[in-house]
């Protein structure tokens, strides 16, 4: 149990102009799960796809059980021990689960023998799972124990799990750790990569903490408040949003009954949805990935057009008006996925500023563009959020990903809207980003605007949200004041195990 | 070792340098191809290049460079609108071929009426038979999904077949002692598209060729409308979030397309070809793509790819007749030409790093 499973010394990796790892050093025992810990952009995915064998270390080393350990490829990876669990899944919808677990092994046995073989590893570890269901019918948590098992039936001595909650319910969660105390029980050892830090305190027995490359210390997690964590991952002492306690005042958008066929063969269609807002309310929307979120947004943005009594903005039915109509009206909206559709990649910022200001900053005139005005909106958006970047004229695909998102979110928020829909609005961003876009949501609501926040990051919408629903296969749970509630009343809002039982263990 | 490095930003400077490269690669590898042949590489390109203008027979040719660089730049222009927004219309050589017969067909019908309403008539018909040819695969790629390439590939064929049928048939020249092919509009004065300005070789699709420049400049410049196809064709998503509507874009780009092409075909057939007859079309719609792309899709850049390519063609003819190079070789240098343009391409994207190599 104490022996020294991996030990990596002086590990660095430097890409143009940024240095991922800077003589990263910290040792993994046998049996243990240790959490690497630290912001978007610290640097914990380079680490592991290093250990992985997808990307060569620049120098420095790594003992695996004190032999030398540099994969070439993460086949090598694999032969000797290590498997990964990513965060974005690699399974292909149309295929069963044995069909796309023999698609990654190199000697899959027979399907029939494999199916026997997953069905016994599911149930010994507490993760049933029915080999002959095809992947595009599984719940994400489902879709999890695929990527788990896969890695199982390699017998693993090191296991890596890359974000793996964000996808899951509280009591999905719980599940998951009881699988990972009993795998570490058998002498596995768990590399577990998180910023949630209240799940490392319960489950990890050491974490290393890294920052902008570096490792900035270690800790025993147990023994650590998650204030002091989160200190030493941002570096600087964090920021609380402050809601200014704005009084409620009338239903500004009443949706009932809202229904909508999912728009993708593998999506979530939206079942009866039934919410009031009223303005200066900040609602959260939690709920595992993949449940309706997407759906509801292009359904409340317009790009999906549904009954047209079922969204009433202001008392006017809107479901069958296109998107500038309904920002005419002054229901606004930041979809999750910043590059490709709340933005133009290869556009200029001023170009990313015309995209939704249009309607609202009239930045043309009969057709015509008024470029000086979409330059100057572009400027404003820049200053007022601090985004980072030379100038308008550059191309959203050179921001970060959190300047990016403060530009779309600012672009929305400064054309002030009477109700704004976002999706995600802090993810993949880094702390400090996170912060002023929660302060400017709550500024905004404070100002008497009606807030919808959609997000999976629970933590979040317990710092911004007056009330909190939750959407479950296309269905939104009824909505309950943020204050009082429990992380175990909020998982059984969000489907509880989704219909899985906890692991007899 | 050389490795390639995505630019954080498009580089402005290797957009315009892109071209000139190109031609210069095009320059020297076909040198070689002529050397090879066993021609003299520099009188070769000589007289592609600088004879057809400022040759001992430049004032023969000189009027071609417009008469042939006209149409390939009014198609193009229309074909850029649609590549800007990933919607690619491969038939403007169909549209060109039926605008043609429209058009032909309309002033055919008046003969020998004199008036001067005739010959608008002709272009407003030309428009329409391109834009008809062209709404085609919109409709159906709007109502079922189909692949508008094909669709618009397939119908050229149609359309060819449909020419010799007219040549040979309805529009057949009744005075033609059953040779096939139509009236001449050379013999018909008022439809007749001849040239504005003796000698030059500027006639009315010339002139509307350099409308076209100016109108597709503002259009994506200035004008929302514009925006929305950029945008369409950059980030399908992030249009639709912008309320672009995708089926309109879709028929005004195809349409817009087809009725320029069906534009350049009447003013053609009206004009430098005289007639309707069964090869009549010469692959303007084809080249026209080699153009638009020539010119980044920038109607500017479409203007002097135009002319440049007409140049290559009457240059390639002038050496096949002096020189005595063969057809082929003429073609393999123009396909050089967007070969070289497109590897180049890569550079306003990509730049080229130098790295140590890596210790194996």
């Amino acid at each position: 149990m104490t022996g020294t499973l991996l030990k990596i010394e002086g590990l660095t990796k430097a890409y143009p102009g940024v240095v991922a790892n800077d003589t990263v050093s910290f040792e993994i025992k046998t049996g243990e799960v240790h959490a690497l810990l630290g912001e978007n952009g610290a640097g914990k995915s380079t680490l592991v796809k290093m250990i992985y064998g997808l990307v060569k270390p620049d120098s420095g080393t790594m003992l695996m059980n004190g032999a030398p350990f540099a994969p070439p490829e993460p086949r090598a990876a694999r032969a000797a021990g290590v498997a990964m669990v990513f965060q974005h899944f690699s399974l292909f919808d149309a295929l069963n689960v044995s069909e796309n677990i023999a698609l990654g092994m190199e000697h899959p046995p027979a399907l029939r023998d494999l199916a026997e073989k997953i069905r016994t590893v599911s149930e010994d570890y507490g993760l049933p799972l029915d080999p002959y269901k095809t992947v595009g019918d599984l719940s994400a948590g489902e879709r999890q124990r695929v990527e788990i098992i896969r890695c199982l039936l390699q017998d693993p001595k090191l296991l890596i799990m890359d974000e793996p909650t964000s996808v899951l319910t509280p009591q999905e969660v719980e599940i998951l750790f009881k699988t990972l105390r009993k795998l570490t029980a058998e002498g596995v050892a768990i590399l577990y990569i998180s910023h949630k830090l209240e799940e490392i305190r319960a489950l990890c027995d050491a974490a290393t903490i890294l920052r902008l490359g570096k490792n900035v210390g270690t800790c025993i997690p147990a023994q650590t408040s998650a204030r002091d964590m989160a200190e030493l991952m941002v570096g600087t002492e964090l920021q609380t949003p402050k809601s200014a306690g704005a009084t409620l005042g009338d239903v500004v958008l009443d949706i009932t009954g809202l229904s909508m066929p999912s728009p993708s063969p593998f999506g979530t269609p939206l079942r009866n949805i039934h919410l009031r807002l009223r303005s200066g309310e900040v609602l959260g929307i939690g709920g595992v990935a993949g449940n309706g979120q997407d759906e509801l947004l292009l359904a409340l943005s317009g790009e999906m057009r549904t009954a047209h009594d079922a969204v009433k903005l202001k008392g006017e039915p809107v479901g069958q008006l296109p998107p500038n109509a309904r920002r005419q009206r002054g229901l606004l909206t930041a979809p999750e996925e910043r590059l490709g559709h709340a933005a133009a990649p290869n556009m200029s910022l001023t170009e990313n500023a015309l995209l939704t200001g249009n309607t609202r900053r009239e930045l043309s005139q009969k057709g015509f563009l008024k470029w000086a005005q979409a330059r100057s909106f572009a400027e404003e958006i820049i200053e007022k959020f601090d985004v980072r970047t030379p100038g308008p004229d550059n191309a959203a695909r050179s921001l970060s990903g959190g300047n990016l998102q403060k530009f779309v979110i600012g672009r929305e928020v400064l054309q002030e809207p009477d109700v704004l829909v976002v999706n995600q609005p802090t993810w993949g961003v880094d702390a400090s980003a996170a912060a002023s876009i929660r302060q400017a949501l709550l500024d905004l609501a404070a100002g008497g605007t009606a807030i919808i926040v959609i997000s999976q990051d629970l933590d979040e919408l317990m710092e911004v949200a007056d009330n909190f629903a939750a959407l479950n296969e296309g269905r939104l749970s009824e909505t309950r004041p943020t204050q009082g509630l429990t992380i175990d009343e909020i998982g059984l809002m969000m489907g509880g195990a989704h219909g899985m039982e906890v692991a007899h263990v | 070792m050389f490795k390639l490095e995505k630019r954080p930003q498009a580089s402005q400077s290797f957009a315009y340098l892109t071209p000139l490269l190109a031609i210069l690669a095009t320059m020297v590898a076909g040198g070689l191809l002529f050397m090879a042949l066993g021609k003299n590489p520099f009188e070769a390109i000589r007289t592609i290049f600088w004879d057809p203008l400022f040759g001992e027979f430049a004032s023969f040719s000189r009027p071609d460079l417009l008469v042939k660089g006209g149409p390939l730049i009014l198609i193009a222009i229309g074909l850029s609108l649609g590549f800007r927004a990933g919607i690619w219309n491969i038939g403007a050589e169909g549209q060109y071929i039926v605008g043609a017969i429209c058009g032909a067909g309309v002033g055919l019908a008046f003969y020998p009426m004199e008036a001067w309403y005739i010959f608008p008539l002709m272009v407003l018909s030309g428009a329409l038979g391109g834009w008809a040819w062209a709404m085609i695969p919109a409709l159906l790629k709007v109502k079922f999904q189909t692949n508008e390439i094909l669709v618009s590939l397939m119908l050229v064929y149609v359309a060819e077949k449909l020419l010799a049928a007219m040549s040979l048939g309805l529009l057949r020249n009744p005075d033609g002692h059953g040779f096939p092919g139509s009236r001449n509009f050379k013999d018909y004065e008022t439809a007749f598209n001849g040239e504005l300005i003796p000698n030059t070789g500027m006639h009315w699709g010339v002139a509307m060729a350099f409308i076209a420049v100016i109108f597709a400049y503002v259009l994506l410049n200035r004008h929302m409308l514009g925006f929305s196809i950029r945008l369409t064709g950059e980030a399908p998503r992030a249009a639709k979030f912008a309320s672009v509507n995708p089926t309109r874009v879709i028929l005004f780009c195809l349409g817009t397309s087809g009725a320029l092409a069906g534009m350049a075909g009447l003013f053609e057939v009206s004009g430098p070809a005289g007639q309707i007859s069964i090869d009549f079309n010469s692959g303007y719609g084809f080249t026209a793509i080699i153009v638009a792309f020539l010119g980044r899709l920038h109607p500017v850049g479409i203007l002097f790819a135009g002319l440049l390519m007409a140049l290559t063609y009457i240059g390639g003819e002038l050496a096949q007749l002096t020189l005595g190079l063969p057809a082929a070789a003429i073609q393999l240098f123009q396909g050089m030409l967007l070969f070289f343009l497109l590897a180049a391409d890569l550079l306003t994207n990509y730049r080229i790093k130098r790295v140590k190599k890596e210790a194996v």
